[in-house]
């Protein structure tokens, strides 16, 4: 009470010394005083389950610490993108689960936010069939666990395959079968640098030009040819040198054994149905944001637009989508980070990621539950942070900026 | 997710619970107390541990937690089966959830030594092998090298397909599940060449293929699986019931005792006898049960042959031989130290 007429009297300027009171009346102290009792508190509770927990296993004699992390793993693991085999140590194998799991959540999260605006475009079109086609995809998906799509897809997929002595042959050297996909493997030469220089300094070349080109635009009015250089400079470019450089790439094709196919790039079915099904999951929950962002934008902007003699194409490309945008993006990003949590739904289908390798393998053969889990959980978590932290500056870019 | 909730779970166990096994409550007393023995079980494996139609689990491995609990209550049915995954089993039992773990589990030392586990007698002697269709015409686990293999997670088997074809140099493609159910479906979809895991397993799990006829059994055993319960470590008055719940059912095999003749032998004169069924000295109080805790386990469930035969054996879906499951007086691995 009294520091609050403390205050009062001091907003009004006259002066006043502020009364001295006992800090427990201090609303300001008091505040600090929590605080600090809280943080105490936090910073015990953890400690307490810390101390706790290692005088449990030491008792119950389980092994713990973090030295299984260079014992020898001794399993194999089919999938993945890092050398590891049998003889190398728990850690390698944390590190092929962790790549496996992030190809999955990239590719997952192009392909989902494609199809996610393309069906939530769809979902307001004018088209009376498209747009039933497009709801009906977006109620069943959502309304249906994604464990049992996860499960359908990979059945369905194994199902259609063929075995791998009738593997499919593909024109351009692939073959597919129950295996998966087996496609060309690119092997570069050593001039092969000199394309991706080229291609490198195109694509700067193609970025500059095109901000140039937006900078006149908005002085002068008038449009340059930003599609035809930039093909030139992305393109054309490149490839000619390509060309001089002698052709420096060839294939390793994939080549049919008695079991198996040698050679060429594996693309497995485990992995082709868990993206499958997280993308059309994803891509469902995208969809509904997407259409949420666009009936956000007041109809007026569209007839304003029109008004100026905009086409529709431009309409939606310059004053829709932008505005819309701001509306999707934050949506946008809890779906990425659904799609990397949902990921690890991998497990029930075979494919190795974090968990499957990890919290799944690891942990049983080596028995350190605690360690492996507190392990993984601060790897999801520093996915999902880095991922908002990024989708967050994009949402900063993106915000309206007035003029 | 779920999973790793369910890891996360378990892990809080581990940190919260102030020691499953602290020392005041014994595992025995906890079980008696809640009138219940925990039994951590298979998914469902027949022979091993699988509930009928009906819910009534029956197998081997669910025998040895029957005679326990017959031990412990004079009633077999006194029991919870807790289906448990490969991967999720020592961290259930680790966390207190289960008594005691009987579930095809490999005795190997990184478990009895770091995973605060104790190891019990075996009960059933196992190696592990392949199963492959026999339309690829192979004879030989040899001829497997580029085939791609099914197999469960956290599981001896895994490590054991590692190191064989590490040894003989031949290449493969390894597709690991953490259930029995997707590996068999996925082997059965045809994503696998072959499917791998202990032999008895392979029968077992080969009648759950669409066409079990389809396929067969390699001969190769690729190593060395010792099967038996176990519990945690630490409680040694409950690691000795369940040691001697199966050197009972061995021994009423050897002296010829049976769920039949059990009563009958109650008159018998033959100190082993005596001794087993508790007519004769005080061998049930040693371990924290009555006296006629041996007379308990035959008169509920049998002995070790009768369980062996109704559930892997000739009277079994499976037609398991004996092998090196028989009693030592016939060849076989199985021995029972005395009860004296
Ligand atoms: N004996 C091995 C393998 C045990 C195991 O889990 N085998 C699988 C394949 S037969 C199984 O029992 N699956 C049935 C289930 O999960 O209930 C071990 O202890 O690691």
């Amino acid at each position: 009470m009294s520091s609050v007429d403390a205050r009062t009297s001091g907003a009004q300027g006259v002066g006043v010394e502020k009364p001295r009171v006992a800090f427990w009346n201090d609303p300001e102290k008091r505040g600090y005083i929590f605080q600090a009792v809280l943080f105490a508190a936090v910073i015990y509770f953890f400690w307490a389950a810390f101390d706790n927990a290692r005088d449990n296993l030491v008792k119950q004699k389980i092994a713990s610490g973090f030295g299984f992390w260079n014992n020898t793993a001794g399993f194999d693991i089919g999938q993945r993108l890092i050398p590891y085999e049998t003889t190398s140590t728990y850690g390698q194998a944390f590190w092929v689960g962790l790549t496996n799991t992030l190809l999955v959540a990239v590719v997952g999260i192009v392909l989902a936010t494609f199809l996610g605006f393309i069906i939530g475009v769809a979902r307001l079109s004018k088209n009376w069939l498209v747009q039933k086609l497009a709801t009906i995809y977006v109620e069943a998906i959502r309304n249906t666990p994604l464990l049992l799509q996860l499960l359908f897809w990979y059945n369905a997929v194994l199902k259609a395959l063929p075995e791998v002595k009738e593997s499919v042959a593909i024109p351009g050297g692939s073959f597919l079968n129950t295996r998966g996909l087996f496609v060309p493997e690119p092997v570069f030469a050593a001039n092969f640098s000199w394309v991706l220089y080229t291609l490198l300094a195109g694509l700067v070349g193609y970025v500059s030009y095109g901000r140039w080109a937006r900078l006149k635009q908005e002085k002068t009015g008038e449009q340059s040819p930003v599609l035809k250089v930039g093909f030139g400079l992305v393109i054309l470019f490149p490839l000619a040198v390509y060309f001089l450089a002698g052709q420096p790439l060839s294939f390793n094709y994939p080549d049919l054994g008695r079991f198996n196919i040698r050679g060429g790039v594996q693309v497995y079915p485990e992995f082709v149905a868990l993206v499958v099904g997280l993308t059309i999951y994803t891509a469902a929950f995208i969809a509904e944001a997407v259409r949420a962002g666009i009936q956000a934008v007041s109809k007026g902007q569209t007839e304003a637009a029109y008004a100026l003699g905009l086409r529709p194409g431009p309409t939606l490309d310059l004053v829709v989508i932008p505005q819309a945008m701001r509306v999707i993006i934050p949506p946008l990003t809890s779906n990425y980070l659904n799609l990397t949590k949902n990921s690890s739904l991998a497990v029930a289908i075979g494919y190795p990621d974090l968990v499957q390798v990890f919290t799944g393998t690891v942990l049983n053969q080596t028995g350190q539950a605690v360690e492996v889990v507190v392990i993984t959980m601060a790897v999801y978590l520093t996915i999902s942070l880095t991922t908002s932290m990024f989708m967050n500056w994009y949402n900063a870019r993106k915000a309206l900026i007035e003029r | 997710m779920k999973k790793l909730l369910m890891s996360v779970a378990v892990g809080a166990a581990v940190v919260l619970a102030a020691g499953a096994a602290s020392a005041q409550t014994t595992t025995l007393n906890q079980v008696k107390a809640r009138g219940t023995l925990q039994c951590g079980s298979n998914t469902g494996l027949a022979g091993f541990g699988l509930p009928d139609a009906q819910g009534v689990w029956a197998g081997l491995d669910v025998d040895l937690c029957r005679a326990m609990s017959a031990a412990i209550f004079n009633d077999p049915t006194k029991v919870k089966f807790v289906p448990l995954s490969s991967k999720d089993r020592f961290t259930a039992l680790q966390s207190g959830e289960v008594d005691v773990l009987v579930r095809n589990t490999t005795w190997t030392m990184s478990r009895d030594t770091s995973l605060g586990l104790e190891f019990g007698p075996v009960n059933y002697y196992d190696g592990q092998g392949f199963m492959v269709r026999k339309k690829l015409k192979i004879a030989s686990a040899m001829e497997l090298s580029g085939a791609s293999v099914c197999t469960q997670q956290g599981t001896t088997t895994e490590l054991n397909l590692a190191d064989f074809f590490r040894a003989n140099k031949l290449k493969y493609e390894v597709v690991t599940f953490a259930t029995s159910d997707e590996t068999i479906k996925a082997y059965d979809a045809g994503r696998c060449d072959a499917f791998t895991t202990d032999a008895s397993g392979l029968y077992s799990e080969r009648l759950r293929l669409t066409a079990p006829d389809d396929h067969i059994v390699l001969p190769e055993i690729i190593s060395k699986e010792p099967l038996g319960p176990a519990t945690r470590h630490g409680d040694n008055q409950w690691f000795d019931i369940v040691k001697w719940t199966h050197y009972a059912m061995l021994t009423a095999e050897e002296l010829g005792v049976t769920k039949a003749n059990v009563d009958e032998m109650m008159k018998s004169t033959n100190p082993d006898v005596k001794r087993l069924l508790g007519t004769e000295g005080k061998f049930g109080e040693a371990i924290g049960l009555p006296n006629d805790w041996g007379y308990r386990i035959i008169k509920h469930v049998g002995n070790y042959g009768e369980s062996f035969e109704r559930n892997v054996g000739m009277g079994s879906r499976l037609k398991v031989a004996r092998g090196v499951n028989a009693l030592w007086t016939k060849g076989g691995l199985q021995y029972a130290p005395p009860i004296r």
